[in-house]
């Protein structure tokens, strides 16, 4: 029926290939996946693990006006965790991951709900499908100030409602506020919502939803109780792609809010600009450890591995 | 879903209105400064028009406003395309790998997630304090572009596994048994049947470095590229001349998006246009 099957046409995250094995492999040499990886393996070390390495070392480092001095101190950490701004920046960017969670995991389900069952023409569904995608492929300060023209004092929305008398004064909290933010945010981030749920989706079996019907199941408990389960890899997967985005944000939070926000990697930056890197460094790896336990606590959720293996 | 008698439901009518609104909210936005850079030397950076001209893109050329754009285009380019010529590489080479399980493979593909989540200025800062450390300058053709590579090569990774996913083995022993090489099976089969997916990397390669910014702040030294001019410019001016700017790069892209797709799309066509079906993929 319709387009099942064909989702794996697009580009999206999905679990390495499986493993059906008609043969045995083309070349049977042990060491051909090992010459075959070195190249992916040799970034990974050196742009990846090494930096990050460099990293975690330089944060116990000393520092005073002219140097960075190789030690092994914590006081640059007892600095970051007795700051009062620190805990500041992190409810803040914590609030906006959750506010652009709730909204992307809304738009991108109903979205993807659309496409992959109401779409009755799969090349209609692919277009459209892309049409959601092609912006992500553009560049993202771009998208970000391009709700200048709109949001702001003299802004296309607020000229629009006090024309039509909706208004009288010009609505302030449009433009450089928390609404701004968020709006950017759900703006940039929701196609990471919308592929996975839109994979997970197209790999729901169709007859599933004549089984619930003859159940005796409305569709709102189908989407309920049917859809929304076995999405749940998708849901994850989108979750963890706006959760680090957003925590990991540097200019929206920087340019939307009129710069009466900072975020976390907004502070790091002006560290690094004064030669602050030991401060800088080990407030990275303190928003690596939350990054990491914000992803775990997903995955405890729902288990991806188990999900994507189950489907396989 | 179809009603029994095909009938669509109310739903299908609620759920295109939602998604149309989507696609305004998406699109409305980038539409309203395509618009505004074309006003007259006048124009401001809201409504009304003030004019119409094509003075902003000029000025855009003549730099009398703005800091070093056409440097900054004439880096990324070549960066862009760099990126995409090793996130292919690589990714393919790693695609063709992760089909046969290997010992530590599931941590590589860990390490390969790490890049993909790990907070991008915080890789960056990585990356640039190692280069400093070790006494080797930052360029954007070495510390930037390892940089981009942490973002772009995860992407093209998981794009391969899904290809490869549906690759039929069952090509490949078929063209060793005609007495094809490892080099020819490669060649000859195996690549032209997973094509599409190879661009779709590219194009992924390609946009994911041209637009890239939290990774290559601390890594490109001191020349900029174009993202992180355009981000010091929204700092710094006023003018249309950000939108021009805005509008010509998300042009670029535009183009770099259409080759990419119809090249995908031409390719399935000609495949699934011929009377012998073209096997699983």
């Amino acid at each position: 029926m319709r387009h099942a099957g064909q989702s794996g046409e697009r580009a999206s995250p999905s679990p390495p290939p499986h493993r059906v094995r008609t043969a045995p492999p083309i070349s049977g040499s042990p060491a051909r996946p090992y010459l075959l990886v070195a190249p992916l393996l040799a970034v990974l070390l050196v742009f990846v693990v090494a930096p990050l390495a460099f990293v975690v070392a330089v944060s116990f480092f000393h520092y005073d006006n002219f140097a960075i001095i190789p030690a092994f101190s914590f006081e640059n950490y007892a600095d970051v965790l007795t700051a009062h701004l620190t805990y500041e920046l992190y409810l803040t960017m914590i609030w906006f991951s959750a506010l652009t969670w709730f909204f992307t995991l809304i738009i991108g389900f109903t979205v993807a709900y659309f496409l992959v069952f109401h779409v009755r023409n799969p090349l209609i569904a692919i277009g459209l499908f892309l049409v959601c995608t092609v912006p992500f492929w553009t560049s993202n300060v771009i998208r970000m100030i391009s709700w200048l023209p709109l949001l702001g004092k003299q802004g296309l929305i607020n000229n629009a409602l006090l024309t039509t008398g909706v208004i009288r004064q010009p609505l302030q909290f449009l433009l450089f506020s928390d609404f701004s933010v968020v709006v950017s945010y759900v703006h940039l981030f929701t196609i990471f919502m919308i592929v996975p749920i839109f994979n997970s989706m197209s790999r729901i079996d169709r007859t599933l939803f004549e089984a619930a019907a003859d159940a005796g199941s409305s569709r709102w408990q189908t989407l309920l109780y049917v859809v929304v389960p076995l999405c749940k890899s998708g849901i994850a997967l989108g979750s963890i792609f706006v959760v680090t985005l957003v925590m990991g944000d540097f200019y929206v939070v920087k340019v939307m809010s009129g710069g009466s926000r900072a975020s976390i990697v907004s502070a790091m930056y002006d560290d690094i600009s004064t030669l602050l890197f030991p401060h800088a460094a080990a407030n990275a790896v303190i928003l690596m450890i939350i990054v990491v336990i914000m992803v775990s606590l997903i995955l405890r959720v729902v288990d991806v591995r188990k999900e994507l293996a189950s489907q396989r | 879903m179809l009603t029994a008698a095909g009938r669509r439901p109310w739903t299908f009518y609620a759920l295109a209105a939602f998604f149309a609104l989507y696609v305004a909210f998406l699109y409305g936005p980038m539409i309203c400064i395509f618009v505004l850079s074309f006003q007259g030397p006048q124009g401001a950076l809201v409504f009304p028009m003030r004019g119409m001209s094509l003075h902003w893109f000029a000025e855009l050329v003549t730099q009398t406003e703005t800091g070093d754009i056409l440097g900054a285009i004439s880096r990324s380019i070549p960066l862009a395309i760099i990126v995409m010529a090793a996130t292919v590489a690589v990714s393919v080479a790693g695609g063709l790998a992760f089909r046969d399980r290997f010992r530590g493979g599931a941590a590589l593909f860990y390490a390969v997630i790490v890049s993909l989540v790990a907070p991008g200025y915080v890789l960056g800062i990585g990356i640039g304090l190692m280069f400093q450390l070790l006494g080797l300058p930052a360029n954007w053709y070495s510390s930037a572009l390892g940089a981009q590579l942490t973002w772009t090569l995860p992407f093209g990774l998981l794009i391969m596994f899904a290809v490869f996913g549906r690759f039929n083995r069952a090509y490949e022993e078929a063209a060793r048994d005609l007495g094809a090489g490892a080099g020819q099976i490669l060649r000859l089969v195996v690549i032209p049947i997973v094509l599409p997916g190879i661009i779709a990397v590219a194009l992924f390669g390609f946009t994911l470095s041209y637009d890239e910014f939290a990774r290559t702040l601390q890594t490109s030294g001191s020349t900029n590229t174009l993202p992180l001019e355009i981000w010091s410019m929204t700092t710094n001016v006023t003018s249309p001349v950000i939108y021009a700017l805005g509008t010509v790069t998300t042009a670029f892209s535009f183009i770099v998006i259409g080759v990419a797709l119809s090249a995908i799309a031409l390719i399935q066509r000609r495949r699934y246009g011929r009377a012998l079906p073209a096997g699983r993929h």
